[in-house]
């Protein structure tokens, strides 16, 4: 008998695991039966999973811990067993900012030029009264912090020098051309959307300014953890088969049609497309370019919930809600993120499984091989576009880093 | 105390507003755009806000709830710890709800469960209407399905049904999947209209 689970998504690419393992039957052969339920705000998502509508959801990382830590609402325990994928986000700017800041024209920028050049212009707007506005999904998103970080390092305060507010993902292209924003960081296929309209340039991915950094995770209660177990240790196995599925060039023709119809992201198959082959159009009418694992889902142990990835997260909570570091949350935060469960669904598939739990994030500038559990994993580089990386051994020395 | 309905659908907008009104000393605001929402929203001051899970502007009001918190006038979601089930009440009916922090739960507790019932109330209702609509498309197929067997093959209504009923029970499915399939393979041939 098959055991059946609810999985929450909102309509975006990388909702494409849990799906692909329904609609391939790699869910099916290892005894699952998957529904979805697909919303169109974080909000909701998080209710339904909350108040058991879902069992398991497709969630942005950060919201997962800052629903365990209780922030903007009594805290709830979510636990993320799985990371769905890594990078896959971009940011576009209007065609007019783009063009200030001297955006090239067929390749992406580099992440520091146009950084500096950003700085320059907002601050001539902010000498004649206009404050640059940027779109981000969601207050705690990687897309927010991505696109934090990537300011603040190149001198633009975040709070003070521009302003961040909130666009849910199908309506970034309208803000871009009613000038409500003059920029975003979102998921595709949006910044194609975007792109398509000519209200917006792609200038940036988000994997430039951390070259392997996490994006949305499966979550679920803490509790449907523990009743659920050996569901959602199937599930796991299941979306790693679906992730060797999607990463196969043979299929992304296949997979876009899949993931463009009506029950999932009901979009064009095309601009899917796009983003599952690393090869995006980044203005109006010109050629794609290629840029390599744009999105990230299944090799490097892509999906390993890495402890050090929820606490870099911790971190840039901590830095922009501008609470202070406790290392009580910074416990509860990281252990949101369960690799344990994600080794113990993996045992014995051949899946190579890395020896630790956390990692020194963006200290790798080239190809390493590190210890699995059996031989070893070819990582390759993952560095932060401005050369620092993260000790997770010290979450405060890497606060007070950022600071100075 | 203030209201605020917030929903896309303004015949949904109107019955929770119709309901609320009811109620003494309410005074309800109700926004149905998208566009301007967060102006609109701080300019009435609402104590509670109600607004439908299927609004993609939770995620910005959320926000907006969020910095509000350091403004005089804080706002959160409603999860007093011993109303989990009206909560869950809430979210089953497809509404949420947000109120001004320190109002007292008694004075909630009838908005919501007004809002609650009209809520489920207008599910049901839209439920049926769909169901209507349904049968009324599936009458159509079934006629042009008809229409497609007597042109083809030269029959009689009655024999066209007779014949749509024969297949479907010999394959055990509705008479309304054996018509749309029907009408689909002649589209497809190209036989259209």
């Amino acid at each position: 008998m098959s055991e059946h689970l609810t999985i929450g998504f909102l309509p975006l690419v990388d909702a494409c695991l849990p799906i692909l393992a329904a609609e391939h039957g790699f869910a099916a052969e290892e005894g699952l039966e998957l529904a979805f339920v697909r919303d169109v705000s974080w909000a909701t998502v998080l209710d339904r999973l909350l108040y058991g509508h879902s069992d398991a959801a497709h969630l942005l990382a950060p919201l997962a811990i800052a629903t365990t830590l209780g922030r903007g609402r009594p805290a709830q325990p979510l636990v993320a067993p799985f990371v769905l994928g890594l990078n896959g986000n971009a940011i576009t700017f209007s065609p007019e900012l783009a063009q200030a800041v001297g955006a090239p024209q067929g390749k992406l920028g580099d992440p520091l030029a146009i950084g500096q050049a950003l700085a320059v212009e907002a601050k001539r707007l902010a000498a004649v009264g206009r404050k640059l506005r940027f779109g981000v999904v969601h207050r705690y998103s990687s897309h927010n912090y991505m696109l934090r970080y990537w300011l603040a390092a190149c001198g633009i305060a975040p709070d003070l020098d521009v302003e961040i507010v909130t666009v849910a993902p199908p309506f970034v292209a309208d803000a871009l051309a009613s000038g409500e924003i003059d920029g975003s960081c979102v998921g595709e296929p949006w910044n194609s959307v975007a792109v398509e309209r000519g209200v917006g340039r792609i200038v940036l991915a988000t994997a430039q300014i951390w070259r392997r950094g996490v994006e949305k995770v499966l979550a679920l209660r803490e509790s449907r953890l523990d009743e659920r177990r050996d569901a959602i240790e199937a599930l796991i196995r299941a979306m790693r088969k679906a992730g060797a599925h999607f990463v196969d060039p043979a299929n992304w023709q296949a997979n876009a049609a899949i993931l463009a119809g009506p029950r999932y992201l009901d979009a064009s198959a095309e601009l899917i497309l796009r983003a599952i082959s690393d090869r995006l159009v980044l203005a109006q009418g010109s050629a794609a370019i290629h840029y390599p694992d744009f999105m990230f889902q299944h090799r490097e142990a892509a999906n390993f919930p890495w402890v050090s990835q929820a606490e870099w997260l911790y971190t840039q909570m901590v830095r922009w809600d501008g609470t202070g570091f406790e290392p009580d949350e910074a416990e509860k935060a990281a252990r949101v993120f369960r690799p344990d469960v994600y080794r113990s669904a993996l045992a014995g598939t051949g899946d190579l499984l890395p020896g630790a739990s956390s990692k020194v994030e963006g200290s790798l500038d080239r190809t390493t091989a590190v210890t699995a559990q059996q031989g070893t994993i070819v990582l390759e580089q993952n560095s932060f576009f401005d050369g620092r990386s993260f000790d997770p051994d010290d979450l405060p020395g890497y606060l007070a880093s950022l600071a100075g | 105390m203030r209201i605020a309905v917030i929903d896309e659908s303004a015949s949904r907008a109107s019955v929770i507003h119709e309901g609320l009104a009811q109620l003494d000393g309410c005074e309800v605001f109700v926004i149905t755009e998208r566009h301007g929402l967060l102006a609109r929203v701080q300019e009435f001051a609402p104590d509670v806000v109600l607004i439908d899970l299927g609004n993609p502007s939770r995620d910005v009001l959320e926000e907006y709830f969020a910095v509000s918190r350091a403004l005089s006038r804080p706002i959160a979601m409603f999860v007093d710890e011993s109303d989990e089930e009206t909560i869950g009440a809430s979210i089953d009916a497809g509404v949420s709800v947000y109120v001004v922090d320190g109002l007292a739960a008694s004075r909630i507790r009838p908005v919501l469960d007004l809002a609650v019932r009209r809520f489920g109330a207008f599910a049901r209702l839209q439920a049926d209407l769909d169901e209507a609509k349904g049968k009324l498309a599936e009458r159509e197929t079934i006629d042009a399905a008809k229409r497609i067997l007597m042109n083809s093959r030269g029959l009689s209504e009655p024999e066209a049904y007779a014949e749509l009923r024969r297949k479907a029970m010999q394959s055990s499915r509705r008479i309304a999947d054996i018509a749309e399939a029907l009408v689909t393979a002649h589209d497809l041939m190209g036989e259209g209209e």
